[in-house]
């Protein structure tokens, strides 16, 4: 530092006269340009904005200065230091943008690569078909009745109207369970339909009744691509004043539009089952080739043999007799219901062509179908 | 029922277009079940003809006899000459005639005919038998051998009435009146609005006293009984073809003529009817209830011991058929063929059996007969004296018998059904106006008797005894009108509740678990009783007290589950053979547990509401049915690949399994170490829930056991969690509470504790919580380390990171650290911690 300048000449502090200091901006301006790196510029700016800095040590001639002199030099360093401030900055923003450019590039990664660290679970299709069936009765403003699978005979067969002698009572392929002692007389079967929850709900339940019964049930058929001894069934029964065959056939067809698609209807057959009077067999439209292919041997249809119309199970009113047994007053109350199996729909709706495929539990079967369906 | 449809065109003038296809389609919108319809002689194509055997030269030198033949075929083959044809059957002499398809002719099956060189001969067609035809079995064997009358030349196709239509209809339990061609032949005209010819309505002599002496005693199982009796019968009389072939086409085999008309009449009218040898009956028919120890030998050659419920047919020795199922062989009426002992003279059975006494009678013997059959599901009880004549008629005119004049009938009075229903039921039921004259018409249709306006008073035909109630009357008119005329409309039920707080939770699980990567198995219950073994439980495990069936479908698997693991390991084991090795599989579902006493479920009455008490007995008599969830590890939970390592399925994992199902439960779950069958011993978790202050173990997770994963074939170190979905459930909370949310900062403290190897993480955890205070946001074990060198033998030490933080202010240092010290300490006293130098 030179001694304070005595004389106030201004002439003789060296450092701030204009072209002095606008060299020393320029040099600082071109030391940053010419940075090529970030550790260049570091270097520049302790150069030239450091306390050592030309800029920095010119400042500090300032002082030296007459006091008319001070303000004209003060606001050129200023100034100059201002600018190349901003030169500073402004470099320093190009090379960081320069340096992440590159960061990220070197980054990058093949999104491609495959990531299977812990493979999806899933839940099975009986499951998930059997509640998206629920749901859409839910929505109707039905409600879920379940009850026990060991079911003893009057639920499951008296009550329903299949008495001990029934032709039915036989035909329906029952497992029984032990008696006390290993007796074969218990009372006690495995439940052969939903139905008896039919029943347990007329029981349990105020009217009007309006439930559906999910579950799974029993039958001693040998286990092949068709037939399996454990499955399950969706049974649904209303009983309220006044309720019709109208009312049966208006609630399968909305059914079937929920699950199928807007254009769906059902087709009823009269059938004969003890629990309903008038019964009926319940078809639905083939919701692949919604009936084109009958007699078109040039569109024949898989899923529906070519016959337009899919079995879907049995239907009627609940007959009278049933209420009676559950003290429901025929002459006051009169119910629909009707019952079909979530494999058979399953294997139609998703294409399933073995019944096994859906009892062995293989996880191949079974991930694809996800959460809901 | 197997209906030819030319035998109903005999009933009704259907228009001579209507093919079977049609009539089908009409029938299945009547309500009968026309399951198929077969085209018989399709593909069948002529000349096929009579002829007659005028040669035959046995070659020899061949593996088998062959002959070598010429037949008279008439100018059926145009030149008149003997036609040459090798024929490798026997059963057939010079003279006799038989059926000979030409060349140019094809045969069912495609199989077409031309002439051929075989066995060094030149064959110009062949002499067909029944099974080449496509006529079903005739019980020969060999080559159709044709009633010495036919004419030569003549065409075959038509002679043995190969070509027809046939409708296979699946009747339902309640329609006995259409195991019958009558039966159908009355549907079909009422589909068509066709008058019907009913074979029933023949002249039939009225009873006198001259019949064969019939006794009832039993008038309650048997409300009518009409013998007949034709004698003279001549020992060569056959069946004729349009007989045989009738019966073929629904199904029977022929067997000899009187057994084929009574087969014929059963089927043409639905009555069940029995043939005695009339020199093998010693003494009055009678028909009562067997006595306890009788024993009576069927016609099928079983000798049978009788049950004191039994409706049996007896002679003067005793029983000698059960009624309504099936003959005794000592009256048998003989085979024709053995000319010398061939019964002439018959004695005509056509009785009306109660349909329950029939159907318990076929059950207890387990002896299911086209009579049973027919019985089990209703007889018309008004057919019977028709069906005698109609039998009657047959053997006088195909076996030149003489009928006697005796006719014997035993009738139990009945007044005719009636029901009385409002008109306006049908329309009621269906929801639909149809109106009265509709209504009336219909009925009337179907065979009642309809008076009354307002309330009709209806009398049921006697075909139909499932007509009982005003629903069943309401049945006949809708289905008539057509089902696939009912509108469609919606019914309005009341506001639901949505699925309830327990059907919310099984959802939920199945969710979880599938979205911690496992994937859902349905197993079958069905389980042995060794599995238990395989399992390690103890000899008085509970679990091993199982529900029983009586018929299970493998006595291998008598029993039902009492636990999902046993299925749920099988689906791990098949899935491990099928290559999938990495596997984490769920169920949730029922389990079945033995009453401490069982039971017998009564029978209540159906014509009330039973009572709460005897609901309650009726559930009492049944299985506790808890839900439970399980799941089965293998292999690796985590795989390796390109990102690193993988990490094999652990307990840790079946452990956070029954956590997962906790938390979707918003129950509070208790973690310990336990011991129990199926797991290490080492590397079990109890798992536990608090009821009413009481502690209750509800389910085990951890690793298997390495003696049961090699009993059971499965995987080393698989891992398993089992627990007691619905005890879950009862302690849950499906509304949980919201936390207050402290925005002010947190204040972190890490402690690492050095306790004995024995002493449970959470215990220490829950010492630390306590002693924490209610400045304790949370609590994380981050590290678990041991080392004999640095911490001595048998020691461990956790490392806890503690977060601390207030709700109305910003914690000082010297406030988190006095938490963390009076956690430290609690810790101290309650386990023996001490910080970690």
């Amino acid at each position: 530092m030179s001694a304070p300048n005595k004389s106030y000449d201004p002439v003789e502090v060296e450092t701030l006269k204009p072209e002095e200091i606008e060299r020393m901006r320029d040099e600082a301006l071109a030391a940053f340009a010419a940075a090529d790196s970030l550790d260049a510029l570091q270097e520049a700016k302790v150069a030239h904005t450091g306390g050592t800095s030309p800029l920095a040590l010119a400042n500090r001639e300032i002082g030296a200065l007459p006091p008319h002199a001070k303000a004209d030099a003060g606001k050129r360093v200023g100034q100059a230091r201002g600018a190349v401030s901003k030169g500073l900055a402004a470099r320093q923003a190009e090379l960081e943008a320069e340096r992440d450019a590159r960061v990220l590039v070197e980054e990058a990664v093949d999104v491609t690569l495959p990531y299977d660290r812990v493979p999806a679970g899933a839940r099975h299709p009986l499951t998930t078909l059997s509640e998206r069936i629920e749901d859409v009765f839910v929505a109707m403003g039905y409600e879920v009745a379940e009850g026990p699978q060991v079911e003893a005979e009057w639920f499951n067969f008296d009550a329903l109207n299949i008495g001990p002698d029934h032709p039915a009572r036989g035909e329906a392929d029952t497992f029984f369970v032990e008696g006390p002692r290993g007796g074969t007389e218990s009372g006690v079967v495995l439940r052969t339909h939903t139905s008896p929850v039919q029943i347990r709900s007329l029981l349990d339940r105020e009217l009007p009744v309006y439930v559906i019964c999910p579950g799974r049930v029993y039958r001693t058929d040998e286990l092949d691509a068709t037939h399996t001894p454990v499955f399950h069934q969706v049974e649904l029964l209303a009983v309220d004043e006044g309720l019709t065959m109208a009312d049966l056939k208006g609630t399968l067809d909305h059914m079937v539009q929920s699950l199928f698609g807007a254009e769906m209807k059902t087709r009823l057959r009269p059938n004969f089952f003890p629990f309903t009077e008038p019964s009926a067999e319940m078809d639905m439209l083939c919701y692949v080739c919604k009936g084109a292919s009958v007699g078109n041997p040039d569109r024949p249809c898989r899923t529906c043999s070519s016959e337009g119309w899919i079995e879907l199970g049995g239907c009627g009113m609940v007959n009278p007799r049933v209420l009676t047994a559950c003290g429901v007053d025929p002459e006051k109350y009169s119910g629909f219901a009707f019952g079909f199996g979530i494999e058979r729909m399953l294997m139609f709706r998703h294409n399933v062509e073995d019944m096994r495929d859906m009892v062995e539990g293989d996880v191949r079967f079974t991930r694809p179908f996800g959460m809901e369906i | 029922m197997r209906i030819p449809l030319s035998w109903l065109r005999e009933y009704v003038d259907l228009p001579a277009t209507e093919t079977g296809r049609d009539v089908q389609a009409k029938l299945i919108s009547a309500g009968l079940e026309v399951e198929t319809v077969e085209h018989l002689g399709a593909d069948l194509k002529g000349p096929l003809v009579v002829g007659q055997v005028l040669t035959i030269e046995e070659l020899e030198g061949f593996k088998k006899p062959i002959r070598f033949c010429t037949v008279d075929v008439g100018r059926a083959n145009g030149t008149g000459e003997p036609q040459e044809i090798v024929c490798g059957a026997r059963n057939f002499a010079v003279g006799d005639k038989v059926v000979v398809v030409l060349p140019g002719a094809t045969l069912p099956g495609g199989f077409s005919i031309s002439a051929r060189k075989t066995y060094g001969k030149t064959s110009h067609g062949m002499i067909c038998s029944s099974d080449e035809l496509g006529m079903g079995d005739d019980g020969t064997h060999g080559i159709i051998v044709l009633p010495p009358e036919t004419e030569v030349g003549k065409d075959a196709i038509e002679l043995l009435e190969l070509v027809d239509e046939v409708l296979d209809i699946a009747v339902t339990a309640n329609r006995g009146d259409c195991l019958s061609i009558r039966g159908v032949a009355r549907e079909t005209a009422i589909a068509y609005g066709l008058p019907l010819r009913d074979p029933a309505l023949l002249d039939v002599p009225g009873p006198n006293a001259f019949g064969y002496p019939v006794k009832v005693s039993d008038p309650a199982g048997c409300d009518r009984f009409t013998a007949r009796t034709v004698t003279g019968l001549s020992p060569e009389a056959r069946s004729p073809i349009w007989l045989k072939r009738r019966l073929q086409k629904v199904g029977m085999r022929p067997i000899s003529l009187a057994v084929d008309v009574t087969n014929y009449v059963m089927m043409e009218l639905g009555q069940p009817l029995h043939a005695y040898d009339r020199n093998l009956v010693q003494g009055a028919i009678g028909v009562r209830r067997a006595e306890e120890g009788e024993k009576i030998v069927t016609l099928d050659g079983v000798e049978r011991k009788l049950h004191a419920e039994d409706l049996v047919i007896t002679d003067d020795r005793g029983p000698i058929g059960l009624a309504g199922v099936m003959g005794g062989a000592d009256t048998e009426i003989a085979d024709h063929g053995d000319t010398e002992n061939a019964t002439s003279d018959v004695v005509i059975e056509a009785a009306h059996f109660d349909q329950v006494s029939v159907a318990r009678t076929a059950r207890r013997h387990k002896l299911s007969s086209e009579a049973s059959r027919r019985f089990e599901r209703g007889v018309d009880p008004q057919a019977a004296s028709a069906a005698a004549q109609r039998t009657v008629d047959l053997l006088v005119l195909l076996a030149g018998g003489t009928a006697e004049a005796g006719v014997t009938e035993v009738v139990a009075p009945a007044a005719p059904r009636t029901i009385t229903v409002p008109a306006d039921h049908p329309d009621k039921v269906a929801g639909v106006t149809y109106g009265r004259e509709t209504v009336v018409r219909r009925l009337q249709e179907v065979g009642c008797d309809v008076y009354g306006q307002d309330d009709l008073i209806v009398t049921v035909p006697s075909w139909r005894p499932d007509l009982t109630d005003p629903n069943d009357l309401a049945e006949e008119v809708i289905r008539l009108e057509g089902y696939e005329n009912l509108p469609s409309t919606l019914p309005k039920p009341p506001a639901g509740r949505g699925l309830t707080a327990r059907q919310r939770l099984h959802r939920r699980v199945g969710r979880a678990l599938a979205g911690a990567g496992y994937v859902e198995a349905l197993n079958y219950p069905f389980v042995s009783e060794q599995v238990f073994d395989q399992l390690g439980l103890e000899a008085d495990d509970p679990a091993r007290r199982v529900v029983k069936l009586v018929n299970p479908l493998s006595d291998e698997e008598p029993a039902l589950r009492t636990a999902l693991l046993p299925g749920l390991l099988g689906a791990l084991r098949r899935n491990d053979g099928r290559g999938s090795h990495d596997l984490a599989l769920f169920e949730t579902g029922l389990v079945f547990q033995p009453r401490e006493e069982q039971r017998i479920a009564a029978n209540l009455s159906v014509e009330r509401r039973p009572g709460q008490d005897d609901i309650a007995a009726l559930d009492a008599a049944l299985p506790h049915q808890p839900r439970h969830v399980a799941v089965v590890l293998t292999g690796a939970r985590e795989q390796a690949g390109w990102w690193g390592k993988g990490r094999p399925a652990d307990w840790a994992d079946a452990v956070e399994a029954a956590r997962t199902v906790a938390r979707e439960a918003g129950a509070e779950l208790g973690v310990r170490k336990g011991q129990y069958g199926p797991w290490h011993p080492g590397r079990c978790a109890e798992l536990t829930i608090t009821v009413d202050g009481a502690e209750r173990v509800i389910g085990h997770a951890g690793e298997l056991h390495p003696r049961v994963l090699k009993a059971l074939g499965l995987p080393v170190r698989s891992c398993a969690m089992e627990l007691d979905l619905d005890a879950l459930e009862q302690v849950g909370d499906d509304t949980p509470q919201a936390p207050g949310i402290s925005t002010f900062p947190v204040a972190t403290q890490d402690v690492a504790l050095v306790v004995d190897a024995f002493v449970p993480a959470s215990d220490v955890e829950a010492a630390l919580r306590e002693g924490a205070g209610e400045l304790l946001e949370s609590i994380r074990l981050f590290d678990v380390y041991e080392n004999a060198e640095q911490l001595g033998e048998g020691r461990k030490s956790l490392a806890y990171a503690l977060r601390f933080r207030a709700s109305d202010r910003t914690l000082t240092v010297d406030e988190a650290s006095a938490a963390r010290e009076s956690a430290v300490t609690l810790a101290g006293d309650r386990t023996g911690a001490v910080l970690r130098g």
